[in-house]
C-alpha cells in the first residue's frame, strides 16, 4: 500500500501545530504536508470550481486542496465548525473526484477541541495509534497554537509603532519556523519565551494612549490575513492599537465564546445565539464599546449568515454608544486599494473625533 | 389581543397550527397580505444588503404589521433533534427585528431539541405570555398541532393523485416560503401550469419519510429544511420528467446544497433558477421554457424506446 500523505486547509499561521499534529498521528511511512502559501492563484482556482454563491472559506479552502493534491497529498482533512463547515467536506470531496483526483477525505468534529475526535478519525488512518500518544501529540499542538496566540497578540498591539519597518513581519518568520522545529511541550515553552523577549527588544515608538479599535467577525477571514489584505497589519499603520479576541486558543479551549456564556453579557440586544461565531461578535462589540474603544472593525465573508444577522445588533450598539463600526465583506472580487481607501478614511474619521473631544 | 404573523418565511410551514392555536387562546389573527413590489421593497430597505431574498421579503411584511396590532409572532428555530438544525436566519429573526424595529412589540417561542426546548415547551411558554392557563394550551396546541397534520395529509394526496397523469412532471425544489411566494415562486408555478405541466412540490411529502430519504443524495447534510426537500427526489426519481431548483440570492445552504445535487444525480434533466427581488419575469420564463422543451422531447424519445 503506498505512503499516505495527509494534507489540511491553511488558517493563518497555524498550520505549524497542525502539521505537527497530523504528522504525529500520521504513523509509520505516512507523513503530514502543509498546502503551499496563499496566493492569488489559491483563491482563483478555489472560485473556479466552486459554486458561486458559497461563502470564501470554501473557496480558499478548495484552493489549498487542489494545490496541495498536485504536490502529492492524497489524504485530505476538513474540520467542522462555523455554520456551514460540516457540510463543506461532503461538497468539496465530491468536486475533488469531479475533478479526478484520487483521495481519502475526513470530516473532524473538532468543535469541542479535544484529542479524542482526531484520534477517531486517524485510527482508520493509522490503525496502531495509541489515545495516550494521541493526547500527548495533541497537548504540543494546543501549545503550540497558544504561543502564536501569545505572539501575535504582541505584535497586533505593537506593530503600527516599530521604528524599523518589517522589523515585526521578520521576526515572526523567525519565530514560526523555530516554532516548526519543537518537538515537545518544553521545547514549545523555549521557543515562546525566548521570542517573546525578542519582540520586546525590537525597539517601537508608542504613544501612552494610542487610539484603540477591535476586529470581530467570522473565524477564517478573521483569522487568514490573506483572506482579509492583512487588514490588522494595515490598521496599525494608521498607528492604531488592534485587539481581537477570536484565536484558536479561545475558539477552542476557551468557555467564553459559547453562546450560554456570551448572551448573559448581551442585556437585551441580544436573547439567542444567532449561529456561528456572530453570537461573540455582538457580545464583543458590546465589550468594545463599553471599554470606550474608539472604533470596531466588523469582518466577514460576503453573505456570511451568522455575521449578516449580526449587523442589524452590531449597528443598534453602535447607535447607542456612539462607536463607528467599519463593516468589510470579502468574496473573490473584493478590490484590495477599495479595503485601503476604505480603512483611511475610517482611520481619518476616528482621528477627527478623538482631536474634538 | 391582536397577533401579527408575517406572510413569509416559517408562515408557509406552519400557517395552520398559527392560526388555530392563536385563536384558540382568543387572539385575533391578522397576516400581512401576498408580497407585492411595495413590501419587497421596504424589506430591502430595512435590511442587510446581503441578506437573502426570502428574509428581506420577512422583514418588508414585519414592517407591514407594525401598528396594526399588539404583537408580531417571530418564532425562533434552531433544531429538530441533536445534530439537525436549521439555517441560522432561523435563529436570529427575533433578535434582528427587535433591533430594526425597536419600536415594535414582538412575540416570539424557541424551538430548539438539541438544547432540550422542545415544541411543546415552547408553545407552552407562548401561551403563558399570552395569559393562558398551561391546560388551555396544551389542549390548544394538541389540537393546533392536529388540525396541521390533518392538512398536510389532505396536500399529499392531492399531490398522489398526479402521479398517474400523461402529461410533463416536473419538482419543484425549494423552500416553501420561496415556492408560494407571490413575488417568487408563484408565476413559475402558474407558467408552469400554463405548458401543461405537472407540478410537483418537495415540501409536501412527510417531513420525517423526506428527512430520511435525504440519505441517499447526502451524508452529511444536517440542515432540517434542506433534507425534507431533498428527500423529495428520491422519493418522487421514478415518475418526474425534471427537476427545477428555485433558490434566492445569496442563499449559503442551498447554493451548497443544489451544486452537490447537480453533481450527483444522473439521468434526470435538472435546472437552478436563482432569483432576487430584481429578477424580471421575462428571463425566467425564456429559461423555462426551454428546459420544458429538453424534457419533452426526452420524454418522447423515451416513450418511443419503450414502446
Ligand atoms: S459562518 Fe459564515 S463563513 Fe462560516 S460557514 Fe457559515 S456562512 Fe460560511
Ligand atoms: S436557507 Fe437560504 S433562503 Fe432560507 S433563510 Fe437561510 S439563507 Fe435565506
Amino acid at each position: 500500500m503506498s505512503a499516505k500523505i495527509i494534507s489540511f486547509p491553511h488558517i493563518g499561521s497555524y498550520h505549524v501545530p497542525i502539521k505537527f499534529l497530523l504528522n504525529a498521528l500520521a504513523g509509520k511511512g505516512n507523513k503530514a504536508i502543509s498546502p503551499p502559501p496563499i496566493t492569488k492563484k489559491t483563491l482563483e482556482l478555489g472560485t473556479k470550481h466552486s459554486p458561486d454563491f458559497v461563502c470564501i472559506p470554501f473557496k480558499y479552502n478548495l484552493g489549498n486542496y487542489i494545490e496541495v493534491l498536485e504536490n502529492g497529498a492524497n489524504v485530505l482533512v476538513q474540520t467542522s465548525g462555523g455554520c456551514r463547515m460540516g457540510f463543506y467536506g461532503e461538497v468539496q470531496e465530491q468536486i475533488l473526484r469531479d475533478l479526478g483526483y484520487e483521495l481519502d477525505f475526513y470530516t473532524i468534529d473538532a468543535e469541542r477541541g479535544s484529542a479524542m475526535d482526531f484520534y477517531k478519525a486517524f485510527k482508520d488512518i493509522n490503525p496502531k495509534l495509541s489515545i495516550t500518544y494521541s493526547i500527548a501529540a495533541f497537548a504540543v499542538a494546543t501549545r503550540m497554537a497558544y504561543a502564536i496566540d501569545g505572539i501575535e497578540e504582541f505584535i497586533r498591539k505593537n506593530i503600527g509603532f516599530e521604528l524599523e519597518t518589517g522589523s515585526f513581519e521578520r521576526m515572526e518568520k523567525q519565530f514560526l519556523h523555530a516554532l516548526a522545529q519543537a518537538t515537545n511541550v518544553i521545547q514549545v515553552g523555549k521557543v515562546y519565551r525566548e521570542y517573546l523577549l525578542k519582540f520586546q527588544a525590537l525597539p517601537i515608538c508608542k504613544p501612552s494612549n494610542p487610539k484603540k479599535v477591535g476586529v470581530v467577525g467570522e473565524l477564517y477571514i478573521v483569522m487568514e490575513p490573506f483572506s482579509n489584505y492583512c487588514i490588522e497589519k494595515e490598521l496599525a499603520k494608521f498607528g492604531m492599537e488592534v485587539t481581537r479576541f477570536l484565536t484558536i486558543s479561545y475558539r477552542l479551549f476557551s468557555k467564553k465564546h459559547t453562546a450560554e456564556y456570551v448572551l448573559k453579557n448581551t442585556g437585551s440586544y441580544l436573547k439567542y445565539d444567532i449561529g456561528a461565531d456572530a453570537t461573540d461578535s455582538v457580545g464583543k462589540s458590546l465589550d468594545l464599546a463599553r471599554a470606550g474603544y474608539d472604533g470596531i472593525i466588523h469582518l466577514k465573508p460576503f453573505g456570511c449568515t451568522p455575521e449578516v444577522n449580526s449587523m442589524p445588533i452590531v449597528q443598534r450598539i453602535s447607535q447607542d454608544f456612539k462607536i463607528p463600526v467599519l463593516y468589510f465583506s470579502f468574496d473573490s472580487q473584493t478590490s484590495e486599494t477599495g479595503v485601503k481607501t476604505r480603512l483611511e478614511a475610517f482611520a481619518d474619521m476616528i482621528d477627527m473625533k478623538v482631536a474634538s473631544q | 389581543m391582536k397577533i401579527g404573523i408575517p406572510k413569509a418565511l416559517l408562515y408557509y410551514k406552519y400557517r395552520i397550527m398559527w392560526r388555530s392555536f392563536l385563536e384558540d387562546l382568543n387572539c385575533e389573527v391578522v397576516v400581512s397580505p401576498n408580497t407585492n413590489k411595495a413590501i419587497m421593497d421596504t424589506g430591502e430597505n430595512y435590511s442587510i444588503d446581503e441578506s437573502c431574498t426570502s428574509a428581506k421579503i420577512f422583514m418588508g411584511h414585519v414592517s407591514w404589521l407594525i401598528g396594526k396590532c399588539d404583537y408580531i409572532l417571530i418564532p425562533r428555530i434552531e433544531s429538530y433533534a441533536n445534530g439537525d438544525t436549521v439555517c441560522t436566519k432561523f435563529y436570529a429573526l427575533y433578535d434582528i427585528c427587535r433591533s430594526t424595529f425597536p419600536e415594535a412589540k414582538f412575540i416570539c417561542y424557541n424551538v430548539d431539541y438539541a438544547h432540550h426546548q422542545t415544541e411543546w415547551k415552547a408553545y407552552k411558554q407562548l401561551g403563558e405570555a399570552l395569559g393562558a392557563s398551561v391546560f388551555h394550551t396544551r389542549r390548544a396546541y394538541l389540537n393546533a398541532k392536529n388540525e396541521l397534520t390533518v392538512y398536510e395529509k389532505i396536500l399529499q394526496s392531492n399531490q398522489d393523485d398526479l402521479i398517474h397523469s400523461d402529461n410533463l412532471k416536473v419538482l419543484i425544489v425549494s423552500h416553501p416560503y420561496n415556492i408560494y411566494d407571490e413575488m417568487l415562486g408563484t408565476p413559475i408555478i402558474r407558467f408552469l401550469k400554463d405548458l401543461n405541466v405537472d407540478v410537483f412540490f418537495a415540501d409536501i411529502p412527510d417531513s420525517a419519510d423526506m428527512c430520511a430519504k435525504s440519505k441517499h443524495l447526502s451524508r452529511s447534510m444536517y440542515w432540517h429544511y434542506n433534507k425534507e426537500i431533498v428527500g423529495s427526489i428520491s422519493h418522487y426519481e421514478s415518475i418526474i420528467d425534471g427537476i427545477i431548483f428555485l433558490t434566492t440570492f445569496p442563499c449559503g445552504p442551498d447554493s451548497l446544497t443544489v451544486e452537490l445535487l447537480l453533481r450527483k444525480i444522473k439521468g434526470i434533466p435538472m435546472t437552478n433558477l436563482v432569483v432576487d427581488s430584481n429578477t424580471g419575469e421575462a428571463g425566467l420564463h425564456t429559461r423555462i421554457e426551454s428546459f420544458i422543451d429538453i424534457i419533452a422531447e426526452k420524454k418522447k424519445r423515451g416513450d418511443e424506446y419503450v414502446g
